[in-house]
């Protein structure tokens, strides 16, 4: 349960950390857009050099982001599996009725899987760079505009913030109701598959029960402090855009062009 | 059948991923004997509910062996002798409420001697039997645990534990967020309990008047190290060294000190409960 990495903060005070959240967001989601332009070799080796840059500048451990990856590495595997077994195309190595194994389809499944492990170690880096509060300022910032929209963007923006808040709250008391239960001799991780569904229930039902009782309280504690949906309000840490958020934006730009001028021209394979 | 714990130079810490925690407990050394009522006190992180993990297999020494009756944890890898452990020691954690699950009681305090092997029968039998030792009526088997007050939930919970009959009994804080009425039956049930069935009981208190209420012993936990194993009179008897421990007097105790001092002079004996105060007050004839 604690070697769940995803949406933890390490603290540091590397270049990304320092970064502004909206940099980092736009900068990222920029990044897995960007991703499909790649169809050779030479534009992976560019995508990954940029990744591995990033990754190091952030001063946290390599193999905390390979952590990001093993709790996915099953869906990752089994789609590149997919591709290599239905994609036709090259040199062809294995026909065994509907099953073909060809250059292409190797290649491809190379690429698919590169762009995974990208995207994870890239959204790795934001979530283990930002603080969370920063990550809701920043996502309520960009969203801003859509206030206009009558989107209720502070609304939304709350929600995101009390759920992150709760994620390590949620995990203490999971591994809490775990040892109580255990404690009552059940043992996880045993047996069929049914029955280490079974064993789930007496840890769901209590995190459940004890979250709809939390959000009951959480709810009626606004109420009392006045919070009131519709109304604007200020923010107590204000965001600042700085010369490197400008200059990060800049180098994503640059990776863009180079990845344009390195791409196959046409139809890739 | 009770049964003796042992610590033989036991060190422990939380391993989780990156992130390694300094040691929760430190080479504890430590004797409770079969039949014992332990209290256990110290301050906040000094390590007590880590104690109470490692008597029950939750936390796996790094060092060192627990023994619980015949049952040894050493470090590493033990699942046949956490089993074992886990069905002698019966653990009532801090809170114990949040573990409720089941559509009603009677499923619920069945969990676990159904774990260990216990017939369904014979479990809805213990339930029926545990239930009116927790001070609750027969009929409330049949409700989900859910729709409970809060002190009756706690009861509940308590009785899932004593229907899995353990030798060993290991309480943190269970009286914790109870009035002070529900606190005392709480702590006179497991007293009572703990009596009939001569189990060896590890009670986690803050407060000193359960401890001298109920404890035979003490134990003193501060940075993870036991500091202090003793009988509770010779324990209550050093003011001084309490204060040295940062620890507080039972409020019986208190007064006899405060009236001692005005009066100037010496009671008998150290008096740790009201009606103990009472007594030796009569005997010097100022009550």
């Amino acid at each position: 349960m604690n070697k769940l990495i995803l949406g933890r903060y390490f603290p540091g005070d590397s270049l990304i950390h320092r970064l502004d959240p909206r940099t980092k967001l736009v900068a990222a989601i920029y990044f897995i857009l960007i991703l499909f332009i790649a169809n050779n070799w030479q534009t992976y080796v560019l995508l990954w050099t940029f990744t591995i840059i990033v990754m190091r500048s952030s001063n946290v451990t390599f193999i905390t982001y390979l952590r990001g990856v093993k709790p996915l590495i099953w869906l990752i595997l089994f789609t590149v599996f997919l591709q290599v077994l239905f994609t036709a195309g090259g040199d062809i190595y294995v026909d065994y009725g509907p099953i073909r194994i060809s250059s292409f389809g190797l290649i491809s499944g190379v690429y698919i899987f590169c762009r995974f492990v990208m995207i994870i170690f890239i959204s790795t880096v934001v979530t283990l760079t930002t603080k969370p509060v920063d990550l809701t300022d920043g996502i309520n910032s960009l969203l801003r505009p859509l206030r206009k929209l009558r989107v209720p963007v502070d609304d939304f923006s709350l929600m995101l913030s009390i759920s992150l808040r709760f994620i390590p709250t949620l995990l203490d008391e999971t591994q809490k109701v775990m040892d109580a239960q255990r404690a009552r001799g059940t043992e996880f991780g045993e047996g069929s598959l049914f029955r280490q569904m079974k064993t789930l229930v007496p840890i769901f039902l209590p995190l459940f029960a004890s979250s709809l009782s939390r959000a009951e309280e959480i709810a009626n504690m606004m109420e009392v402090r006045g919070y009131q949906s519709d109304k604007r309000r200020s923010t107590f840490r204000q965001l600042h855009w700085q010369n490197r958020d400008t200059l990060s934006l800049f180098c994503m730009l640059v990776l863009t062009i180079g990845l344009v001028m390195l791409r196959s021209k046409g139809f890739s394979h | 059948m009770a049964m003796q714990v042992t610590f033989n130079g036991v060190s422990a810490d939380y391993n989780y991923g990156p992130i390694r925690s300094p040691l929760v407990l430190q080479s504890v050394d430590l004797n409770v004997t079969s039949g014992a009522f332990t209290a256990v006190v110290g301050h906040t992180g000094s390590g007590k509910s880590s104690l109470l993990k490692a008597m029950n297999g939750l936390l796996v020494p790094t060092e060192g062996v627990v023994t619980v009756g015949e049952t040894e944890i050493k470090p590493g890898k033990n699942k046949k002798a956490l089993k074992e452990v886990r069905k002698k020691v019966g653990m009532v954690f801090q809170f114990p409420e949040s573990q409720l699950f089941a559509e009603t009681v009677e499923q619920d305090i069945c969990f676990g001697p159904i774990n260990f092997g216990v017939s369904l029968e014979e479990a809805k039998k213990i339930a029926n039997h545990v239930i009116s030792q927790v001070g609750l009526d027969v009929s409330i088997l049949e409700k989900s645990p859910f729709s409970l007050s809060g002190g009756q939930k706690r009861r509940v919970a308590i009785a899932g534990i004593l229907a899995m009959q353990p030798d060993v009994l290991v309480l943190d804080e269970p009286g914790a967020g109870l009035d002070p009425k529900g606190k005392r039956e709480i702590l006179s049930l497991i007293s009572q309990w703990h009596k009939t069935r001569s189990l060896t009981t590890i009670l986690v208190t803050h407060d000193m008047d359960d401890v001298a209420l109920y404890a035979d012993d003490v134990i003193v936990m501060e940075k993870g190290r036991v500091v202090l194993h003793e009988e509770i009179r010779e324990f209550f008897n050093d003011e001084e060294k309490l204060a040295r421990l940062h620890l507080e007097v039972p409020e019986a105790r208190s007064f006899q000190l405060t009236l001692e001092h005005e009066l100037g002079i010496k009671l008998s004996r150290v008096c740790l409960t009201v009606e103990e105060l009472a007594d030796a007050l009569i005997e010097v004839g100022l009550a």
